[in-house]
């Protein structure tokens, strides 16, 4: 959405990753977002994550719908492909490219109308199918382009800019991602990059579907007095569950954890995250429990954070499907023409 | 339309929706085909799972005239719920033929035809041990009485009823049974065969019967498509129960099993839509079937995708609207809404096959178009072409055909140019270079359904975006060039035409050869396209005076080509017919007849 290109300008001593690139090789065009909206942090820390993980800039492909959030994959990752698709509807897209080619990492950025309204029926389905992408919601409670009305996960009683409250029940999508099934689900803050940035890292790692809802402030319509969804409040009431550091493969275990608090789960490519306990109450592998301390927390007011639940066992769409280890677009045309012999056979049984 | 006589007639079958006559209809419909003789076959069925009545019309035609006849020659009342209709349907000096088993109302009679009763019930009774076999054995009772009636061959039957039954072997038993039992008692109590018979003959080699859909599924197959998906609707359902069915057929690994297909059924057709541009987008070639209700929900993609410049490959099996309409019913209904699906200036290239070997060929045609021309192309196909049998030419397939990608550079293409632009016309075909995601740093673009500039970035600038979507309109201009040009039967001395489209096809053809032996020559063109090319305004600048025939009530064709083409004022008369069935020759005849007869009263 930028006017305006980014300056290329580097700094000579900017570290570079395992292939050799910089940070700034992950970044995109210049945001037209307001000054200090969350979802910019949000981009900031897609960015981290993705220099941090060396993935090669054009193997991502990512994709968003309608809103704020949604006009944030032009401001990361320029080499990589985007799609920026109608409203509500990026899950279908990206279940489609998906299908396509298996072998690239999907990132799908939503916002909380664009997921939890208008795309609510796609949402659950991409969830169902467990696609094998990473999926954010910029979560700020509020439509931001459409100037302040409130969006589906706006709190029972939180107050509009304007003043007027919200009597409708909020939809959480962590606790609807847990109930359909969903392999990956976290909580992060867009004001804390220290705990998205490993988030981000594992999501991306993740094999099958990842859902992040990342509570993301809208500085221009949702972080006044009387929001559930602003700055001050999130802060206030940020209650970190389960931390998560991510440890890339072949690479030591170095931190040192609590007796019990520590539980290493290995991803599908060698990785591994360490879940540490804050909350000891609640068994991120556990869904039943991650559901209940979701509820229970929910009900109390606090913003449970950090990654809520992970079941790295269940099979990914194209596993479901047993599609070919090769993406489909890589075959070659002969592979998937049977030829005129084979439809002479078949239509023996048409006579 | 003529007499019946030896190869020349009409059966319709009144049955109730899920006794199983299906497959007797189907069996009947075969053994004429097998004996050589031309066949149609058009199953009449409700939008119910049971209960509801159904109707199976078979015509053999020596001529090759497979259309509805118009006439039904011999009815086959086997529904008492739809008996006096179906009485009141047969043609004067026709047959009927019930179930004797139980009286019929007096009053349910006519003079002008013969009745023939047939106590069907009464030897299933007596012959089968449980009431669901009774039941399918009257079908297949009611297929030897027509058998005994018109000469059908039983040795041909038969064959049918062992290549059906092969493993099943108390089954074929009984069927056998059932066939000899009503063959059996024609024979011994009835005048056979009636004046109109069947005889072998050899107008059937070389010739499948099989379904549009079925053949839709397959020439995705062969086109290469490699992603499907679908939210299921009537009638276009079986297209991906072929597609999925020869994909396991012809592109199952055999040792690992693993599938190079990917089929996906979507939550809904706003799904289904965005998941085959999601997937043409990362490069497959892929396609969605759908009918009317669905394209009214695909239109916010399909307008994506013609702005965006994104290949997608839709099948619109039509039926009958608007709004839920009847299902099962057909029409050529959705002209209209598919050339202009979508808000905003929009347009997409359409395709009209007439019939199930067209359905093949248009699956290859529409992926290399949809490539060629970076846009989603529509293929309008309807529930007569789409679920009904149809006798057709054997399909073959040109070994040496390799897909047509269009402008899609992949990674060694890549390599080789300075900068790519999505959207840059850089030859003045209005066809811009495209790249898949995963190839290449340098292809990467942002797709975006905003306003967007030559070089892919958003903009709000009026001379951009000008640029953009007035190279979409000379694009449109190219797609002239590229798309099926219309099938042609002309002859320099008529002045008169009939333009027509898709599955008008076999009626118009006969309503022609009937008119001509009326001595009024008269010039056919069928439209295979959207856009429409140069020789579709050629035929409407030599034809004084045109009929246009299609299968909907507001002329939706005859409007397309008012709009987009120069015609004169009352140069194109409608001929419309759209009350759900097929439109039959004699309605195009009696249409063109009603309208010569006003000229003279002028």
């Amino acid at each position: 959405m930028s006017f305006m290109s980014k300056p290329t300008v580097r700094h000579p001593k900017l570290p570079v990753n395992d292939i050799g690139l910089t940070v700034r090789d992950y970044e995109g065009g210049m945001s037209t977002l307001c000054a200090g909206c969350g979802h910019d942090s949000v981009t900031g820390a897609l960015v981290q994550a993705a220099f941090e993980l060396s993935i090669p800039t054009h193997r991502f492909a990512k994709l968003s719908g309608i809103g704020c959030s949604s006009k944030t994959p032009a401001y990361f990752l320029r080499d990589s492909h985007g799609f920026n698709s109608t409203h509500g509807r990026m899950p279908s897209v990206a279940t489609g490219a998906n299908s396509a080619n298996r072998d690239l990492y999907y990132i799908g950025v939503s916002g909380d109308g664009d997921s939890l309204s208008i795309g609510m029926g796609q949402f659950v389905h991409v969830i169902r199918r467990n696609v094998n992408m990473l999926y954010l919601i910029e979560n700020n409670g509020v439509y931001g382009l459409t100037k302040g009305q409130f969006s589906a996960a706006a709190d029972k009683g939180s107050k509009a800019k304007k003043g007027e409250t919200n009597l409708q029940p909020p939809i959480d999508p962590c606790q609807t991602a847990i109930t359909l099934g969903a392999t990956f689900v976290a909580r992060g803050f867009s004001g804390d990059k220290d705990q998205l940035v490993p988030l981000l890292k594992a999501g991306m790692k993740h094999r099958g579907f990842g859902l992040i809802d990342i509570i993301s402030p809208c500085v221009t319509f949702n972080d006044h007095e009387g929001s559930t969804k602003s700055y001050a409040y999130t802060r206030e009431h940020f209650n970190l569950a389960i931390a998560a550091d991510f440890v890339p493969p072949a690479e030591e275990i170095k931190a040192e954890y609590e007796e019990g608090a520590a539980m290493p789960v290995e991803l599908h490519d060698g990785s591994t995250i360490v879940l540490r306990k804050i909350d000891w109450d609640f068994d991120p592998t556990d869904r039943i429990s991650a559901l209940r301390n979701l509820q229970e927390n929910a009900e109390a007011g606090e913003v449970t954070t950090g990654l809520l639940y992970i079941d790295e066992s269940q099979p990914e769409m194209h596993e479901v499907d047993n599609t070919t280890k090769t993406p489909l677009v890589d075959l070659e045309f002969s592979q998937v023409c049977p030829g005129n012999d084979t439809l002479q056979k078949i239509q023996s049984r048409y006579r | 339309m003529s007499k019946p006589s030896v190869n020349e007639f009409t059966i319709k079958v009144a049955n109730a929706n899920g006794t199983g006559s299906a497959s007797a209809n189907g069996m009947l419909m075969k053994s004429l085909f097998r004996m050589g003789v031309p066949v149609m076959g058009k199953n009449y069925f409700p939008s119910n799972i049971q209960g509801l009545p159904t109707w199976y019309e078979i015509r053999a035609s020596e001529k090759g005239h497979l259309a509805r006849s118009g006439r039904i020659d011999l009815m086959v009342a086997m529904n008492a719920e739809t008996y006096k209709h179906d009485l009141a349907d047969v043609a004067p000096g026709g047959y009927l033929l019930y179930d004797s088993t139980w009286p019929r109302h007096s009053m349910l009679t006519r003079d002008d035809i013969t009745i023939i009763g047939v106590p069907l019930s009464k030897m299933c009774n007596e012959n089968f041990p449980n009431a669901r076999i009774r039941v399918l054995m009257k079908n297949v009772a009611y297929v030897g009485v027509i058998a005994a009636l018109l000469d059908v061959d039983l040795e041909v039957i038969k064959q049918l009823l062992s290549e059906a039954f092969a493993k099943k072997a108390d089954l074929l038993e009984a069927n056998q049974l059932a066939i000899n039992m009503g063959y059996d008692y024609t024979k011994a109590h009835l005048d056979t065969p009636l004046p109109f018979s069947a005889r072998t003959s050899d107008k059937t080699s070389d010739h499948i019967i099989i379904d549009g859909n079925t053949s839709a599924g397959l020439g995705c197959v062969y086109a290469g498509a490699t992603v499907g998906a679908w939210y299921p609707i009537t009638p276009s359902t079986s297209i991906m129960d072929g597609f999925k069915h020869f994909c396991e057929l012809t592109r199952k690994d055999p040792e690992t099993g693993e599938n190079s297909f990917s089929i996906i059924q979507a939550e809904d057709e706003l799904a289904a839509m965005g998941m085959i541009l999601g997937a043409s987008w990362a490069g497959a070639r892929a396609f969605t079937p759908t009918s009317g209700p669905g394209i009214s929900l695909m239109s916010e993609f399909l307008g994506y995708g013609y702005f965006t410049e994104i290949p997608a490959v839709i099948f619109n099996v039509q039926r009958c609207g608007p709004s839920t309409g009847m299902p099962t019913r057909t029409q050529q209904s959705d002209i209209m809404s598919c050339a202009f699906a979508s808000h905003g200036d929009t347009r997409h290239v359409l395709l009209f096959p007439a019939d199930p070997e067209e359905c093949f060929y248009a699956a290859r045609d529409a992926f290399d178009l949809a490539d060629r021309l970076q846009t989603p192309v529509i293929v309008l196909s309807d529930l007569d072409i789409g679920m009904n049998d149809w006798m057709c030419t054997d399909l073959h397939w040109d070994d040496n055909y390799q897909p047509d990608r269009g402008k899609l550079l992949r990674a060694e293409d890549l390599e080789k140019i300075e900068e790519f632009h999505r959207y840059l016309d850089v030859d003045g075909d209005a066809i811009t270079l495209r790249t898949v995601p995963g190839d290449h740093p340098k292809g990467a673009y942002f797709t975006r359904g905003s306003g967007h500039n030559m070089y892919g970035a958003y903009t709000e600038d009026a001379g951009e975006y000008l640029q953009v979507v007035d190279r979409l309109r000379r694009k449109w201009d190219t797609a002239k060039s590229y798309v099926p040009g219309p099938a042609m039967n002309c002859s320099e001395n008529n002045n008169t035409g009939i333009i027509s489209i898709g599955s008008c096809d076999h009626a118009v053809r006969e309503a022609i050869d009937a008119l001509g032996e009326e001595g009024l020559g008269i010039n056919y063109m069928r439209i295979k396209a959207f856009p429409f090319n140069g020789q579709v305004q050629e035929f409407i600048d030599v034809h004084d005076k045109i009929y246009v025939v299609e299968q909907n009530r507001d002329a939706q064709l005859k409007s397309l080509l008012c709009l987009e083409l120069n015609v004169h004022d009352e140069q194109l008369t409608e001929v419309l017919h759209y009350n759900g069935l097929p439109v039959t020759a004699s309605f195009v005849v009696d249409a063109i007849h009603r309208d010569l007869a006003k000229g003279v009263a002028a």
